[in-house]
This record gives structure tokens, sequence and C-alpha cells, in this order.
């Protein structure tokens, strides 16, 4: 099965304009009914390092990574060179620049076929304070057939609160570069869905969160997380809701739970270091039985690690940071349009559960732009209204789903002090082996007894091999079951959403059949592997395929590794 | 409605039973915030007590109100996000030196500056207790009663007071443990200021510093007003013996947050989800 897909790597200085670049472009090709991909890859620094936009326009929604890319617009080739383990070219592969006698050696070696066209000097030609980056949308633009009008006027809203001049220069590049025909004939993938949405993975979780209820926001920025942060800022004004910039993430978590414990949904977002910090308070939730969402945008670690790029390696802290035995919930939104569907329902499971929920989204994810037909939302069944105590208001009390009645300040006689310390039923600290088996048993079997129902997989295809991942990694691994599947080894892909607490049966039952499982992951260490090997008790052989960020899975990589795990 | 009858300071403590020292200060702390809620007539439905970890953070549990006893260090982000998310309720966070001055110490400057409107209450015994006996951030310099630091910290002591200025807390006072009615309508004071209103008080610690029972002796009371200016509180803070008390500086600035006056939008959520639409 050939895919039908095109892309396009724009790369640039930071601050070259390369990502607004692409994002109009993409735009443009919402517009026209195409669906596609928006990767960004930036060096560390603000301003002066380097930049790609990286564009995968397809005719579906399965949006894996570009690998090798059919066309490389370089604005120069000092900051190409810094993306060179990352934008592959064949001898197919078409390049666009302004210094054709400059090609890096890496360049030369895949023989593509250069086109040399002045960037500066026509962009200065246009107009005098003409942009490079407008003069490049116009001529990709005209490549895939974009109306002129369009990408003008996405430009025009994009550049609002330039001064005129500045659009005006804008205008001039888009149409002047749309005027330049180029001999370089592209596989344009066809364009027909309508009804679709724009948005980002970090932007889809903050969508998710605030129609899931989420009302107060404390936020500590980092990267890949600030701009959930920041997009929610907007929401919340909006919805009279609030966001408190916090001193550090050791604040942001306890504002959060401090706001949870007032009664009003809570929520923070942060990535590897700041989960860290967070991970006594998220004890603190869990212990206290306070709802609060935490999105862990995951970033390349250990440490300050790789800030801007993606990694699936704080599988381990969110499953295992917590001390003493704290069951908390950990999911994974599996896609962008995923993000809004699987924050939503985490911040629902937090609220009915009353503990702690960790969502594991990353930086691919979160910081990529795609077109998506309107995500799915999660919609809770009607609760069964809650049955009045009998009896003097005990705020641990012991129930047969282990889920007690949560007050609020403010509710008349059901005072009671939230504690961190173990407690009895009534909330008094107790150091008692009978309150501390009963309480632990509580806050276990709330989780454990829970009905999840079937979102706590995707589970696609069947086969007598099962490939298992989480979270971001499903597009890759789902791509790669076709590769196995046209080569004949049909694989089922069981892509994990809820990855705490483990549903060991569900997980069992749907491996069933299979003679051998692959765990498929982002990360060093294969941390998804142990946890599986460590709870799921499979009868099957179980095989690992983990390979650290930053660059993207590739679907061929892991189908050419299956292959020979499985036929030794 | 039970709040209509006048409730007494007795009828604010709780059934749980205080785990400090006979002699401890916390004892007259409780009394004079039981005595000031009393004399507020608050309600005990609308107000929070928040605290971190320590002897005296303990005092949420002893009070009949809402509480939150959370982690070492960070009972005032606790508060900050309860207080911003639920601006209806009275909220009050407490806790010791160590809690507040050392693990915490970021959260202290960074309250002091938002200024959300609330009341910290630090009650300061210049010592670890629940750990039994370490030197705190305000544990003067040569105090070598501690196994941990044999011959003292040897580091200046901490001035809270003058931090809580500099970090731009509009209300600032101190009590003392010996003098509960005096610390009683300094809370009441506090809770009624529009803002953050930090209360500093030396509270003796009979177990692990028994020569505190001297600070009676010391002890002085702020004469006239406070003060309504930073510089000149700026020298009495970094000058003063820290033994003063009373309400010793006052200039009231607007809390944050700022009130809205943007109606809420019911449509809002759909034109967040429309905004994605192509």
């Amino acid at each position: 099965m050939s895919k039908r897909h095109l892309c396009i790597a724009i790369t640039g200085a930071g601050g070259a304009g390369v990502i607004s670049c692409g994002e109009l472009l993409l735009q443009a090709w919402a517009h026209e009914g195409g669906r596609g991909l928006l990767r960004k890859a930036y060096g560390p620094q603000i301003r002066g390092g380097e930049s790609a936009a990286l564009l995968k326009l397809t005719d579906d929604e399965r949006y894996t990574a570009a690998s090798h890319y059919d066309l490389v617009v370089a604005l120069d080739w000092d900051n190409f060179s810094r993306f060179e383990d990352e934008i592959r070219l064949g001898p197919r592969s078409w390049v666009l620049c302004d210094e054709a006698d400059e090609l890096p050696a890496s360049v030369l070696a895949a023989r593509p076929t250069v086109l040399q066209l002045p960037f500066a000097e026509l962009a200065s030609t246009c107009h005098a304070e003409g942009r490079v980056n407008m003069l490049v949308l116009g001529v990709l633009g005209r490549l895939l057939g974009l109306p002129v009008g369009s990408m003008v006027e996405l430009a025009a809203q994009k550049l609002a609160r330039k001064p005129q001049a500045y659009r005006d220069a804008a205008t001039a590049c888009i149409e002047g570069g749309a005027s330049r025909p180029m001999a370089c004939d592209l596989p344009v993938p066809p364009t027909a869905a309508t009804g679709a949405c724009y948005m980002s993975g970090n932007q889809a979780a903050g969508l998710g969160a605030l129609e899931a209820g989420i009302r107060f926001v404390a936020a500590y920025p980092i990267t890949p997380a600030s701009d959930v942060l920041e997009w929610m800022a907007g929401g919340l004004e909006q919805l009279g809701g609030q966001l408190l910039q916090a001193e550090d993430e050791l604040a942001a978590i306890n504002m959060a739970i401090g706001a949870a414990f007032g009664g009003v949904p809570a929520f923070t977002a942060t990535s590897g270091p700041g989960l860290a910090l967070m991970t006594e308070s998220i004890g603190l939730a869990v212990a206290s039985e306070t709802p609060v969402t935490i999105l862990n945008v995951m970033r390349g670690g250990p440490s300050t690690g790789i800030p801007t790029k993606s990694e699936q390696s704080d599988l381990n802290i969110a499953l295992n940071g917590l001390h003493g035995d704290a069951p908390h919930l950990v999911l994974a939104p599996l896609d962008i349009a995923d993000c809004v569907f699987t924050t939503g329902w985490a911040v629902q499971l937090a609220q009915q559960l009353q503990t702690a929920a960790i969502v594991l989204s990353d930086q691919f994810i979160g910081q990529s732009t795609a077109i998506v037909s309107e995500p799915r939302r999660y919609i809770p069944a009607t609760a069964a209204p809650a049955t009045p105590a009998e009896g003097a208001y005990l705020r641990y009390k012991l129930t047969s789903s282990g889920v007690s009645t949560l007050a609020a300040p403010g509710d008349a006689g059901h005072r009671f002090t939230a504690d961190g310390l173990e407690h009895n039923e009534n909330g008094t600290p107790s150091a008692r082996q009978s309150d501390h088996q009963r309480q632990l048993a509580k806050r276990q079997d709330k989780l454990a007894d829970f009905g999840f129902g079937d979102d706590w997989a995707q589970v696609n295809g069947s086969g007598p091999l099962a490939l298992l991942c989480f979270g971001s990694s499903s597009a890759a691994v789902n791509e790669a079951a076709d590769l196995l599947a046209e080569r004949g080894s049909p694989a089922r892909v069981i892509s994990l959403r809820l990855l705490a607490p483990l549903q060991t049966a569900a997980l069992r039952a749907a491996v069933e059949g299979c003679s051998a499982v692959v765990v498929v992951e982002q990360n060093h260490s294969g941390q998804l592997f142990r946890y599986l090997k460590g709870h799921a008790d499979f009868p099957q052989a179980v095989h690992s395929y983990a390979m650290a960020g930053p660059v993207p899975l590739a679907p061929e990589a892991i189908a050419q590794a299956v292959t020979e795990m499985i036929n030794p | 409605m039970t709040e209509a009858i006048k409730l007494k300071a007795k009828d604010y403590k709780s059934e749980v039973k205080p785990i400090w020292c006979p002699g401890c200060g916390h004892f007259s702390v409780l009394n004079a915030i039981t005595k000031a809620m009393a004399g507020l007539g608050i309600n005990k439905d609308n107000t929070v007590l928040v605290s971190g970890i320590g002897c005296s953070s303990r005092l949420p549990a002893y009070v009949d109100s809402y509480g939150f006893h959370g982690v070492h260090g960070r009972g005032l982000a606790i508060a900050q996000g309860l207080k911003v998310a639920r601006p209806d309720l009275t909220v009050l966070a407490l806790g010791g030196d160590g809690d507040g001055f050392s693990i915490g110490g970021n959260h202290f400057i960074h309250a002091c500056r938002r200024n959300v409107n609330m009341t910290y209450i630090a009650m300061d015994n210049e010592v670890y207790g629940m750990t039994k006996g370490q030197a705190s951030p305000t544990t003067p310099m040569d105090w070598d009663h501690s196994k941990l630091t044999p011959h003292g910290p040897g580091v200046r002591p901490f001035k809270p007071a003058a931090l809580a200025l500099a970090s731009g807390a509009p209300w600032i006072a101190r009590g003392y443990s010996g003098n509960p009615n005096q610390m009683a309508k300094l809370i009441a004071e506090a809770v009624a200021h529009p803002g953050f209103s930090f209360l500093h008080v030396m509270s003796q610690c009979i177990t692990f510093c028994p020569e505190q029972t001297d600070w009676k002796a010391i002890v002085t009371e702020h004469e006239g007003p406070a003060l309504a200016n930073a510089d000149e509180a700026a020298k009495v803070f970094l000058h003063e013996d820290g033994f003063q008390t009373g309400l010793l500086y006052c200039e009231p600035r607007p809390s944050w947050p700022p009130v809205s006056d943007k109606p809420v939008d019911g449509n809002a959520l759909a034109g967040l989800a429309a905004s994605f639409r192509v």
C-alpha cells in the first residue's frame, strides 16, 4: 500500500519565520480541504538558533512524522546542517535554495534535483521590506495549487498586530512568490475532506480540560508545555476561571490542590523537570483524595535533557514517582485530536475518583499542528444522584466503591481537615495500623474496582502478532503494522490510553491468540516493556523495541526490527 | 441557622486534642485564633485554615472550620490557590519558622509580593520542634543545643519582617504567645485587612528552647500608629531586636487578583471549540 503524502521541510535561522511560513501554508491547505501535519523543530536558542517547519501533507489523518522529504527549502545551509539527522533526502527529492554552490555533503550524496532561487533578492524586489519567508510561502502555495488570495488573507490575520508596511510587504512577497513558476513536480495528495479543525496537541489538551470543567490553572513556564498554559489563560478569562502564575512547580501543584479543595476543578501543565518537583505534592493529592490533573508534555530527559524535542521517557516517573503506596491515574493521548478526548477523560476521572491524574503527552503531538476531523469528546455516563450520608459527615468514609463524599468549604455542616498524614474516616491524623490498612485499601480499591470502559486502549487490526505501545507512538506503530501486513505479517496494534491502573484483564484478552508481543516506545530503557512485564504476565514471548528520541519513531525501522524479532 | 447565635471562642475549637507539649506557645495562638473568630462572628463553614508540616502546622485540625494540612513548606501555595479560586472564603495560612522561612521561603516571598487577600500566621519558636530540636532560619547564631550544629548554626538569623517588607507585604504585625489578648486583636485586624496580612508570632518552645521563657522580659509593645512608609519600616525591621509587638507596618495596596468586571460569556466554551474550525 503506497502512501499518498507529500513531505516538505523549510529550514532557517530562528526568527527567520520558517514556522510562520509552514503554519500559513498548512492553514491555506486546510482551507482547500486538505489534511496534514506541521512538526516544529527548534534549537535551544530563542533567536539566532536553527528552526525547521516539517510539513507532511496527506490524504488521511494518521500523522506520523516524515522521515524522507520530497522537497527541502533551505533558507541557508548553516541552519539546515543542524537538522541533517532528521531531514533525509533521496534522488527523487527536490531542493530549493539560494546558495546552490554550497550544498552540504549529505545533500549532495542524496543526489536530489537542486533548484536555485535568489530568495533575498526576489523578496526585496517585491517590496522594500520584503520577507523571504512570505516569498517562500507564495512559491510553495503555487506548487500546491493554493489560491493566492487565501494565503494573503491568512497572512493578514496572522500579522494583524504588525504595522501596515509589514503587512503590505507580506502581501507583495506572497504574490511575488506565487507568480514564480518552478519546474518542480511534486506528488500533491488529493484534497476533498471538509469540516476540519486546525490545532496543536497542546491546544487540544487545553480545550479538553476546559470542556471537562477545569476553571483553575496554576502555571509555571516550561518547554514544551508553556503554550498549553498560554492558550488556557485566554480561555479561562472568557469562562470566568482563574490562572495563577506560580513561583515554581512546587507552588503550582499546591495551588491547584488548594483550588480543587475549594471545589473548583484544577489543572496544571509541565514537563519532566517540573513533574519531578511536583511528585511530593501529587502524593498529597492522592492521600488527601483531592482531585487534580497534571498534563506532562514529555521532552528528552533526564535532567534538562533535550527541552525542545520529544521523547516518551517520563513513563517511569509518572507511574512510580510518588513515595509510599500512592495509586493514581496515568493516561496518554494517542494523537493530536485525541488530546481533547484523553485530557477531558482524565479530568473527569480525577474528579470522580478524587485523586491525581497525570496525562502524558509529548513535544511531538503537543507542539505539532495538524488538520484533524472534529475531535471526539469524552461524554460521561449520567452519574446516579449521590445518596445523602447517614449520621455525621465522614470525609474519608469507607464505602463499597472506595469513593466517599467530597464536601467543599461553604458546604454547611461538612467541616473537615484534609490531610496528607494518614488519617481515620473522620480525617483525624492516625498512625494506627488499622486506619492505615483501611485507607490504603480504600484509595487502591476505588481505582482498581472502577469500570473504565472500552477507552483504555485503541485496538486496530488483527493478526498473530501484537504491537503494544502508548501515547504518541500509536501513529508510527500503526503505520509499521501496515508495512508488516504488506510483507505478509499482519499485526494488531494495541495503543494504551490508560496506563494506570493497568487494565490487565482487558490487555490479556486483547493479545489472546497472538504468538508474540512487541512493545514499542520512544525511550532508551524500555520503560513500558518493563512495566508490562512486571504487571501483565503475558503467556506469549514479549519483545522490546525501545528507541530514544529526539528523532521521531520511524515506521520502517519498527517494521524491520519487528520482522527480525519474530523471525530470528 | 446556628451561626446566628453568638459563638464563644471555645465553640470554634474542634474535639481533636493537640499533640503539643505542655507549656507550648502554640496553645496560646490557638486560643487567640478562636477568640478572634468569635470576635468577628466568623462563619465556620466559610473559613479555611491551611498549613504545612511541623508542630504549629497541626493547628487546623484543632479548629472547627474547614482545614487543609498539606506538605512541608507549601501551605501558602495551597492557601493562595484556594483563595484565588474561592474569593468568597476567609483563608488563613499557618506554620512554623522552618516551614515558612526555610523550605517554604520562596513561597513566603511571592505570597508577600502577590498580595492575595488572606492572612499568614507564622508561629516562630526559632527551632524545628517536630524533628526534635534542630536550628531553624531564625535560630540565634550561637545556639548550641542541637547535635546537628553542636557549635551553633553560625549563620545570621533571618529577619522575617524585613523580608516581608522587601517582598511587598502591605500589612506586617508581630505577636507574642505570652500575650494572647493582643494576638487575638491582631488576628482580627489581619483578617479584616483587604490584602495579604503577615502576622509574625514569637511562640515559645518550652521543650527545646527553655531559655525562651526569658522573652517575656524583653518583649515590648509598639507605641503609636503603624508605620505607613516602607523606607521608615525598613530601618526599623533591619535594626530592631525582633521583640516589639503590635501592628508595625500597614500600607494598603490593591490585592491580587483584581475583581473582574468582565461578564462571564455563557457561550465561551462553544466559541473556544469553534475557534479551531477551519
